[in-house]
């Protein structure tokens, strides 16, 4: 019978068979057990040591490296897709990185000057093209074999021909491969594309607009006779999606493991209709002015006037269909509740669940948990509150809210400070290392507008006086350093 | 704010809004398009259970039933030929009162999904479906199964239709002939969904049991969750097996929660559940635990690689975290009471509720799913809610499902349900089941609440 069997694919990591080694008469002793200080993982030691074992979940579970192929001709969106792929890999921890062969040959020949450049009888245009192809899967295997865990080359690949020698090379290294071919034939698409990110291009700047989009369209076309889409017979062996007309339709072909079924759905929710993302922190709360972290309290009455500011502000907007999020705590409904609007509860919005900390100050943290104090400041992003989270599992938590938000057209999320940092540092494509130091302050509401191939941010501070919550890292940040360093940065409070 | 009354209190608590968003406004009709034999029925199931599991009231309508409910006994394939008007007129009746019935569901039940499960195999057909929706209001996805392996047909042949009422008393070989010349009957009217005249509508195409899928306008959230699963389901045969952790310290003590390490008797269940594994000589297994100490000991008695998974750890009892029931009914008899009346809903100060839980194991869920032989070691309630997933348990059962320490579940899935196989392995163990006391009022006698605690040192 024929069935889908995705675990041939995977090369190497079996369960080993405990019949084969295990000794019938020794009674198993289990090894014994240690929780990680910084993270609260409960991992097998020797003698009070960690030994190395992969037991904790990772978020894809491929056992080799992943390729993402872009396919398809100029203009389509590729690069658009590659750069959102990337960073919202990134931001659920699966270390991605994208290679533009463009970038490559803009590296290579200094100048761009015409079309001429990617006309098919050009020799000499071809055999760079070439070399930067491979220039950038050398740098794809190097960046494979490091740490890496998805590359996505990106470039046309419309040849057959390019897509084997491409499939090739994966093979030859173990790579998997994924095809995500971007399909679009309407004008208006086309054009809007070249007008946002075409003629900003390092390409064309000594061009003007029409010249831009003349030239462009050529090059269009010197690509077109020699296009091979991927083919439901030719190439039914292959992975691969093929987006057509910027979503409308998609073809699905033999999704491997778990990395491609989210690449899926995640392409398949992503759109490109203009809209706005609002973001902003509950008004100030009573918790907040005492410099308490966490719990559930009200809003003080700056926060309340802050609310019914925010509520101005958003008719100023003239928002059409806006949509409005909270978390399940009081001080964001009671956010909301001013704006006199419906709204819907997000308990995945929730704040960081501080744990054993709940409703401390910094400096009752300090002197009960001094150690955790400092192993927090020591890697904010990756330490977990003692029977809380860590900011990673904020990360995996806040997934569901940022695949919505993907469908979404103008939504206002009215949430926390460290959520808040987690859904910015994914519009904004910033680092693990960076994220939990964003700066997300009381009474201030973050426009975010997707153009070109990133994300406009406009700050709107709506002027209510706030007691400031942001802490940054202090210098010292060892187990045995004094109170007094530890307290260094904490704000001010009452 | 003044202080509530505690009838209203519950309500007040128990009506806050679901913890996911909602799904669509308008009610989403899910229909099925393919010849016999091709998966339609399994599929509906499988789906019908998934979403009412994540909390969207969901029913499959299928015409079939309607059917042999009308003509009592199936006498031949003849029936099914273009040509008999009798039976038309007949199938043609049935496909209208399943749709009635539909828009009763929508209308008066609460239903958000309806699953209409018939071949609707023409053009007409299905645009008598999308009238009929278009008046209402209703929203239309349709779900096409496109299959010619001849092999698969088979076995799906085999294994659904021999056991059917239209069957029951034939031979094998004679109903399978039978079957054979009723798809026959349809295919000559067979007109699938075209991908250019019907570019306006909603559908998933799934080419050869999901090795290819072709999607086309997915509207909203609902649809886009519903081709994420149909994505990610396999037929590959495969067995699930559930435990909880073995028996740990708190447990003993008649303990809520924590993050306690085995007891003896804990981890000789460990032990024990090595041999079965072992013994159970299962291809490929892969091993989760949550990211609980107990959870963890057990695994590592395994000798095998395993994954942790945070969304496996217990419920979080919040405040109540590490507390005897008798502790909890001295600090909190009124959340102690609440909780007897909606154990499904009811969210401990600080913690969690079942419906919370749901919504956090979805992912594992959806990679069970994608898995074949998968061990999950995990917690009671954690145990519960996986169990309603595979079992089809509605949310009243869920809470008092009963999964006892020390007891592996071995789930196969087949046909259009899942054999469950229960491995007690020997090891004695604390009962840690409270079954519904029959008091559950706030104002409840202690005796009254603690009538059916499990006994604990």
């Amino acid at each position: 019978m024929k069935r889908r069997s995705p675990s041939e694919q995977h090369p190497g990591k079996r369960a080993r068979a405990p019949a084969d080694t295990m000794d019938d008469q020794a009674p198993s002793k289990p090894r014994e057990l240690t929780q990680n200080p910084l993270k609260k993982i409960w991992m097998p030691c020797k003698n009070g040591l960690p030994e190395h074992h992969i037991s904790q979940r990772k978020v894809c579970m491929t056992n080799c490296p992943t390729l993402i192929v872009t396919v398809g001709l100029p203009a389509r969106g590729k690069t658009y897709i590659s750069k959102k792929l990337t960073r919202y890999l990134n931001w659920i921890g699966v270390p991605t990185r994208e290679f533009n062969v463009g970038q490559y040959r803009r590296d290579l020949v200094k100048i761009y000057k015409s079309f001429e450049f990617f006309h098919p009888a050009n020799e000499e245009g071809l055999r760079i093209r070439r070399q930067c192809a491979s220039a950038a899967l050398n740098d794809v295997q190097q960046y494979l074999t490091s740490g890496g865990q998805v590359a996505v080359f990106d470039a046309t690949n419309t040849t057959r021909e390019r897509r084997n020698t491409i499939l090739q090379f994966a093979e030859r290294n173990g790579f998997k491969v994924f095809f995500v071919e971007s399909v679009c034939e309407d004008p208006d698409v086309i054009q809007e594309n070249i007008v946002q990110v075409k003629l900003g291009s390092p390409d064309y700047t000594n061009c003007n607009s029409d010249e831009a989009v003349e030239d462009f369209m050529k090059r269009i076309k010197c690509y077109e006779n020699s296009y091979e889409t991927l083919d439901e017979v030719l190439d039914k062996d292959l992975s691969y999606i093929k987006i057509i007309d910027v979503g409308q339709r998609y073809l699905v072909n033999r999704v491997l493991d778990h990395v491609q079924s989210r690449i899926v759905y995640y392409l398949m929710n992503i759109h490109i209709t203009p809209r706005s993302i609002y973001l902003c922190r509950h008004g100030e709360s009573e918790l907040n002015v005492k410099g308490r972290i966490g719990g559930d309290s009200g809003l003080t009455p700056r926060g309340k006037e802050f609310a019914k500011k925010l509520s101005h502000f958003i008719q100023t907007q003239s928002i059409s269909d806006l949509k409005v999020w909270t978390s399940q705590m009081k001080r964001t409904i009671q956010t909301a509740e001013a704006l006199n609007v419906p709204y819907e509860q997000w308990k995945v919005l929730n704040e960081i669940d501080a744990g054993v900390c709940e409703e401390l100050m910094y400096e009752e943290i300090q002197e009960n948990y001094p150690l955790e104090f400092a192993l927090r400041d020591q890697d904010k992003y990756r330490y977990r509150y003692p029977k809380g989270e860590s900011y990673e599992d904020l990360v995996q938590r806040l997934e569901p809210a940022i695949m919505e938000l993907e469908r979404q057209e103008n939504v206002l999320v009215i949430c926390h400070q460290a959520v808040m940092r987690c859904l910015l540092a994914y519009f904004l494509d910033k680092t693990a290392e960076e994220l939990p130091y964003l700066k997300c302050s009381l009474h201030t509401v973050l426009k975010l507008t997707p153009v070109a191939y990133g994300c406009k941010v406009e700050s709107v501070c709506l002027n209510i006086e706030a007691v400031d919550t942001h802490r940054e890292k202090p210098e010292n940040v060892t187990i045995h350093r004094t109170t007094e360093d530890a307290l260094q940065t904490v704000p001010p409070h009452f | 704010m003044e202080p509530l009354q505690p009838e209203q209190r519950m309500r007040h608590r128990l009506e806050s809004l679901a913890s996911v968003p909602q799904f669509c406004n308008s009610p989403t009709m899910i229909v099925m398009v393919g010849l016999p034999a091709r998966g339609k029925t399994y599929i509906s199931k499988k789906l019908t259970r998934y979403l009412n599991w994540i909390g969207v009231p969901t029913k499959v309508f299928n015409v079939g039933q309607y059917r042999r409910e009308a003509v009592k006994t199936y006498k031949n394939y003849e029936f099914f030929k273009p040509d008999n008007e009798e039976a038309m007129r007949i199938r043609k009746a049935c496909a209208a009162a399943a749709l009635k019935d539909v828009a009763i569901y929508f209308s008066k039940e609460q239903g958000q999904a309806a699953v209409f499960d018939a071949t609707n195999t023409t053009r007409e057909r299905r645009s008598i479906i999308l009238n009929f929706a278009k008046e209402r209001g209703y929203k239309v996805f349709f779900v096409e199964s496109i299959c010619e392996d001849p092999e698969i047909i088979a076995e799906n042949i085999k294994q659904v239709k021999f056991g059917s009422p239209d069957y029951a008393d034939r031979g094998y070989d004679e109903a399978l002939e039978d079957f054979v010349q009723r798809i026959d009957c349809y295919r000559a009217s067979y007109t699938p969904i075209d991908d250019e005249k019907d570019r306006i509508l909603s559908y998933i195409k799934i080419y050869d049991v999901g090795s290819r899928y072709l999607v086309n306008r997915v509207q909203d959230h609902l649809q886009s969750r519903i081709v994420y699963y149909l994505m990610n389901i396999h037929v590959t045969p495969r067995s699930i097996y559930l435990s909880r952790h073995g028996e740990s310290e708190l447990n003993l003590l008649g303990r809520i929660g924590g993050d306690s390490g085995l007891s003896p008797r804990g981890q000789k269940y460990a032990n024990a559940l090595e041999t079965f594994i072992r013994d159970q000589n299962i291809h490929e297994l892969k091993v989760w635990t949550s990211h609980m100490k107990r959870t963890i000991q057990t695994a590592e008695t395994l000798g095998m690689p395993y994954e942790q998974w945070k969304a496996l750890n217990e419920i979080d009892a919040g405040v109540c975290e590490e507390m005897t029931y008798e502790e909890i009914q001295e600090h909190h008899p009124e959340e102690f009471a609440l909780r007897d009346q909606d154990k499904y809903r009811y969210r401990y100060p600080k913690g969690e509720s079942y419906e919370d839980l749901v919504h956090r194991l979805e992912p594992v869920i959806m990679e069970l799913e994608r898995q074949e032989n998968v061990l999950v070691v995990c917690h009671q309630a954690v145990m519960r809610c996986l169990l309603a997933y595979f079992l089809d348990k509605p949310a009243g059962e869920l809470p008092y499902l009963r999964c006892p320490l020390h007891t592996a579940l071995k789930l196969t899935p087949i046909a259009y349900g899942c054999k469950v196989e229960s491995f007690f392995l020997n090891i004695e163990a604390v009962n840690t089941h409270r079954d519904r006391p029959g008091n559950v009022d706030v104002d409840r006698d202690p005796e009254d609440a603690l009538k059916t605690v499990p006994d604990h040192i």
